[in-house]
């Protein structure tokens, strides 16, 4: 079994060294002149950067990312399930539409309380 | 040992052909993005190098080889320059579970046309992996320093990451029909015309949605979006390393549509189109006519992706939040319940 | 050697060598991406103990989801200086220490002790990872754990949102 996955990891090797090539190659390809401060500073449209870029953030990024992580899991627990679905028939089907009302209503109670409002 | 040799090679070949193909089809994705945009906007478009400018993409790939490399003082140079790679690096990647046929015979070798054709869960192996393709937008944002990158490089993974959520679940019900996460499984399921689409119209409409939606194609590309962020999160990238996330963008769609031609419009598969060549299992020309029926399948959506570039207008970020998680994630729980149901009922 | 041990040799190695750049990179974000190809290095372990379901969600949810969410929270906490986030001594750090030796050793004496060597799986074994078993299994024997982490997800949802939602209204 693991034979087969060796050309995967072959593959996914294959691409990363393809993209590392090409920044190697285009180092001695392109020149490497004329680097004056100006040219060098962070792009504001001509006006001169004053603080750092890396400020704090909206919690909203950090809340999508957290519901994310949590309906994310949930999904994952639907794939075994939605290829097996024929043979584990009303039992499974049943159990899922459990799992999947309660996931809702964690939805619902999300929606609510507004945490999804981009305003 | 003698095999052993054979199959490497084979393999070699094959991850060649798949690289190559790839750039070449980013190249005239290109060439025809920016046609299809001249006709659509009354222009003529690239017209000067070779014939009918045919060869305006290679000459661009040429130009930004030979581009002075611009790395910011204040950016970390090891992550601005991970970046990219990690973007493209992604992008190819999921090829190697990709099937573009069945298989073929070579002096008595079964070649597939895949690079790993028994991975058991390929599918997840796609949407493990593109879900990691968001650190190389998020890095290029963050390690630019800049205040458009960092912006860009924050709402694509936001915007991805929601959009993450539509595609597995639009996913799920093709998964129910097919009973299978393995790719070249789920197109012969389809055989003889018992396409997906017909039984998941729903799911399709959702995936494509969320394809745009990871690909960051308009009405989606908040994270480029060009009249507020400069150039998003590549504001700071110049010279090849911009090349990068300019062909891991057009490779991304180049997977999308392949992944909505293998999972709802039945892959190579052409009702009576087989028996009717007369073609028998394991010919070679068998599996270059499954090749081109992929591909050719996968032509219409990729005119799609780029006709929806330059017919709509993009969203604003608060309404493509509320679509992806107050219209598209409800609609595919909806779309799993109905299939539940429809299937049990006709068990 | 067969495929597998040369392959588990690798992976333990770069486990090892992510797991270490974690813990000693100044840079949290450095550290964040060492973590994610950890979480790659054991990916591939699991693969070699032919659990490829496993495998695959170690990439989607771990890789994938969780780590979205720290490195978010370390490039946008803006921690500044690495000299803060250096650290004097600790008592904790001794005992950490001395924790881990205490590991190894017991790990040492529990491989040297009884050396089992490397065992093939059995081809039976080799299906128990996939996905089609795992889902036969999750929804027959374990059908009541499995409704128990719809509860646990449900209260981790509701947690975060009060979380997030307490701190909005103080700064309001």
């Amino acid at each position: 079994m693991i034979d087969s996955y060796i050309p995967l990891i072959i593959m996914v090797s294959v691409g990363f060294l393809f993209g590392l090539s090409n920044i190697v190659l285009a180092q001695f390809l392109g020149p490497r002149k004329n680097k004056t401060k100006v040219k060098l500073e962070p792009y504001e449209c001509g006006i001169e950067p004053t603080t750092s870029a890396r400020e704090r953030f909206s919690i909203k990024f950090y809340m999508t990312a957290m519901l994310f992580i949590l309906f994310d899991i949930e999904i994952v627990f639907m794939y075994p399930w939605a290829i097996q679905f024929k043979e584990l028939g009303m039992v499974g089907f049943i159990a899922m539409n459990l799992f999947m009302i309660l996931l809702f209503a964690g939805f619902i109670y999300v929606i609510k309380k507004g945490a999804l409002q981009w305003r | 040992m003698e095999q052993w040799l054979v199959q490497s090679l084979v393999l070699g070949l094959k991850m060649f052909l798949i690289v190559n193909g790839l750039l070449i089809a980013a190249a005239y994705l290109v060439y025809f993005e920016r046609k299809i945009s001249a006709w659509i906007q009354n222009r003529i478009g690239p017209n000067r190098v070779g014939p009918l400018g045919l060869f305006q993409s290679f000459a661009d790939v040429f130009k930004l080889y030979l581009k002075e490399d611009i790395i910011p003082t204040l950016a970390n140079k090891g992550f601005h320059a991970i970046a990219p790679v990690i973007s493209i690096g992604i992008a190819i990647a999921v090829y190697a579970v990709i099937p573009f046929g069945e298989y073929f015979y070579l002096g008595g070798e079964k070649v597939y046309l895949s690079i790993a054709p028994h991975i058991n869960v390929g599918l997840l192996f796609i949407l493990g992996m593109s879900s990691v393709g968001v650190y190389g937008l998020t890095l290029a944002g963050w390690s630019s320093n800049n205040k458009y990158s960092l912006l860009g490089g924050l709402r694509s993974s936001a915007q991805m990451i929601s959009y993450e959520l539509s595609m597995g679940l639009s996913l799920i019900g093709v998964l129910m029909i097919s009973g299978s996460l393995d790719l070249m499984q789920i197109v012969q399921s389809q055989t003889g015309g018992q396409w997906n689409i017909f039984f998941q119209p729903l799911g399709f409409i959702i995936f494509l949605v969320s394809a745009f939606a990871e690909t960051n194609r308009t009405p989606f590309d908040l994270p480029e979006a060009e009249p507020e962020l400069v150039g998003g999160y590549h504001t700071e990238y110049s010279g090849m390393k911009f090349g990068l996330f300019f062909l891991a963008e057009y490779v991304n769609m180049v997977t999308a549509c392949a992944m909505m031609v293998l999972l709802f419009f039945g892959g190579w598969d052409v009702p009576f189109l087989y028996e009717t060549l007369g073609l028998e299992q394991g010919s070679v020309l068998r599996a270059l006519v499954q090749f081109g029926v992929v591909v050719g399948k996968m032509i219409p959506f990729l005119f799609l992706f780029i006709q929806t570039r330059w017919s709509l207008p993009r969203f604003r970020y608060d309404q493509l939040m509320s679509l992806g998680w107050k219209v598209m994630l409800p609609l595919a729980l909806a779309n799993i319940a109905v299939t539940g149901i429809i299937m049990m009922i006709f068990q | 050697m067969s495929t597998t041990v040369i392959l588990f040799s690798i992976l333990a190695i770069a486990a090892i060598a992510t797991g270490v750049s974690v813990i000693i990179n100044k840079n949290p974000v450095a550290s964040a991406m060492s973590l994610i190809l950890h979480f790659f290095a054991l990916a591939g372990l699991y693969l070699t103990l032919n659990a490829q379901f496993l495998a695959a969600i170690q990439i989607l949810v771990y890789a994938g989801a969780i780590m979205v969410l720290v490195v978010f929270v370390v490039m946008l906490l803006n921690l500044g200086k690495e000299s803060a986030l250096t650290e004097r001594f600790n008592p904790r750090t001794g005992i950490a220490v001395s924790m881990g030796v205490l590991l190894i050793a017991q790990l040492a004496i529990a491989f040297f002790g009884q050396p089992t060597g490397y065992n093939q799986l059995s081809d039976k074994a080799a299906l128990n990872g996939t996905a089609e078993s795992i889902g036969t299994v999750l929804f027959t024997e374990y059908l009541f754990p499995f409704e128990a982490i719809s509860l646990l997800l449900l209260v981790a949802i509701v947690g975060s949102i009060l979380l997030a939602k307490k701190q909005q209204k103080e700064s309001v």
